[in-house]
């Protein structure tokens, strides 16, 4: 596995590879080279099981992240290629031709992000949301508790509790609000 | 029905539908050749709420298409807006068929990436193993004679709801849910096993075993099951990574993969257990790898009953839940659930709430590319039958 992180190291030049465990291993790809890293572990290295497509927005600093995580069910082990998109455009190529469910993906992640992967199967095709008029509800600027609120109204007799404020009454009745903060980092 | 068609009559599909040059079919639907029929999204051969939009022509499939969208509640996005531990209550509708699956992916997640995944103790990780075992059997209950079900032989599924049943109230006593339990959480588990559990848990294993012999001749003696099910939605070896198949499916066409063999977690490796393979790939031998999954799981959990310590602490120290940050982070936690790998992609930026979860279920995968590649050239009366022989579960695909 480390030798495997270390070639395509060099080969890609890759940045932040982290092992985040024994047989688990992220690594950063410029976004130019990603399909091409992706290919090249599914042929030369086994990666043959695509194990899943991920997105996170990152909004604080312009980007969204894409993963692929690949699996080479010999060595039991994984790699996940991490590549970053500008939000004010965001686009990537399409990974279809590689595994036949990854238009799946690449159609939801469209959907709930607003990436496009031109010439992906069926990518402008609704995915679980119909007829939506939003931004793509995934995105961290989707606001869901004003969504619930603008589009169902409250019904009269009914209340709410806030979450946090009613486990705290429940769970630490004694304990003032101000309580010292867990620094778990 | 078989490929060979009914009465050994094989309609000659050589000339239509026509291919574009794009390769794509058309389907004219003005030519009066093809059908639309929508399967689902309420329909008892569908597995939970999802539809089928097939293109017929005759009886035969010529396109599908799946549509999901009817269970979407959005809790990945809801997960991102709730602290670490309100997160849990919410994972765990994820999945229906086995919710504990969530409990413990999430569980693992967060202690990974917090650091306190060696911290948990002996106890709970038998019990955690205990649970999720417990969950694969009241689903195998369940699908195995659903299989049976879907070509009309619907005694074998009340046998098997009723069984399910018991193993819900081992649930009930032990979590006080019968579904959706929380009884796995971050540090370990809930509580110890309440007193004469083990004498209750075996009476009901015993019933189990009289079962598993009952629902092999009411399903794998019939012959009705078998014409139905023998080179009935076959996937070639080949499919597997291509299709990014999994667990008993994977298995069924003759690819051994089996998280808790491959990547053992919590005590696979003390367990005595080989998971069973075929390789004719279609219906029946999914269905046949399953219920021999089904005698294994009960020995599974006979054997954890037997090694588990008698006492021990359940729960390591972990963080007051209200002020739990964790640090920037990301991993990917997986298990073998009854239906293949299922797993979670988990995202922390430093803040008490988790920025991105992404669970991966089998269904993913099977349910809409897998499905629809496997549905073309199908009988009309074999779809419900392919479908639940992938066990698809709509909720893991939408979340």
């Amino acid at each position: 596995m480390k030798a495997i992180v270390q070639e395509i190291t060099e080969k890609y030049n890759l940045q932040n590879a982290v092992f985040q465990r024994d047989n688990m291993a992220f690594v950063e790809v410029e976004k130019k080279f990603a399909i091409d890293l992706v290919t090249f572990l599914k042929d030369y290295h086994q990666f043959s099981h695509f194990v899943m497509m991920s997105c996170v927005d990152w909004i604080e600093d312009g980007q969204f992240q894409l993963l692929y995580l690949l699996h080479n069910p010999a060595l039991k082990v994984d790699i996940g290629i991490k590549t970053y998109l500008n939000r004010t455009e965001p686009v990537m190529q399409s990974a279809h031709h590689l595994w036949k469910q990854i238009w799946t993906y690449q159609r939801e992640i469209k959907e709930a992000f607003g990436i496009d992967f031109p010439g992906s199967p069926n990518v402008d095709e609704n995915f679980v949301l119909e007829g939506w008029t939003e931004i793509p509800h995934m995105r961290r600027d989707f606001d869901t508790a004003a969504y619930s609120e603008k589009t169902y109204f409250p019904r009269e007799g009914r209340f709410t509790h806030d979450p946090a404020t009613y486990m705290r009454e429940k769970l630490y009745p004694n304990q003032p609000v101000t309580a010292k903060k867990n620094t778990n980092e | 029905m078989s490929n060979k068609g009914l009465f050994g009559f094989k309609p000659d599909r050589s000339n239509y539908p026509e291919i574009d040059k794009d390769g794509k079919a058309i389907l004219d639907l003005s030519s009066q050749k093809y059908t639309k029929l929508w399967l689902g999204p309420n329909h008892p051969g569908v597995t939970g709420n999802m539809a089928v939009e097939l293109t017929i022509s005759g009886d035969e499939v010529v396109e599908a298409r799946t549509h999901v969208g009817y269970l979407h509640r959005g809790f990945e996005k809801l997960i991102e807006r709730r602290l670490f531990v309100q997160g849990f209550p919410t994972s765990i509708r994820m999945c229906v068929a086995e919710p504990d699956t969530n409990e413990y992916l999430i569980a693992q997640c967060t202690e990974e990436l917090s650091g306190y995944a060696d911290k948990v103790p002996e106890m709970a990780v038998w019990l955690r193993t205990l649970v999720l075992e417990l969950a694969r059997l009241q689903g195998l209950l369940r699908g195995v004679p659903g299989q049976a079900g879907t070509f009309s032989l619907g005694i074998g599924v009340q046998w098997g709801v009723y069984l399910r049943d018991l193993i819900l109230d081992r649930f009930e006593e032990l979590t006080g849910a019968r579904v959706y339990h929380m009884y796995i959480i971050p540090g370990g588990v809930r509580g110890l096993l309440p007193a004469g559990f083990k004498k209750r848990l075996e009476e009901n294993l015993k019933e189990i075993d009289d079962f598993i012999v009952r629902i092999h001749q009411l399903m794998f003696n019939n012959s009705v099951f078998k014409k139905r099910s023998v080179g009935v939605g076959v996937i070639p070896k080949e499919w597997i990574d291509q299709y990014g198949i999994v667990g008993t499916t994977a298995r069924a066409s003759g690819v051994k993969r089996d998280v808790r063999k491959d990547n053992p977690y919590l005590v696979y490796d003390q367990l005595d257990f080989d998971p069973p393979t075929a390789t004719d790939g279609d219906i029946y031998a999914r269905t046949f790898v399953r219920w021999q999954e089904l005698i294994q799981t009960v020995d599974l959990i006979r054997q954890i009953m037997a090694k588990m310590p008698a006492k021990g602490d359940i729960r390591a120290k972990m963080p007051n839940v209200l002020h739990w940050r964790i640090p920037k982070g990301e991993t990917y936690v997986r298990l073998e659930s009854g239906r293949g790998e299922y797993g979670m992609y988990y995202v922390t930026d430093g803040s008490d709430k988790p920025r991105r979860i992404n669970l991966r279920g089998p269904s993913y995968t099977h349910g809409i590319a897998l499905l629809e590649r496997m549905l073309v050239n199908a009988n009309i009366a074999d779809v419900h039958a392919i479908m639940v022989s992938l066990q698809v579960c709509p909720p893991e695909i939408e979340r």
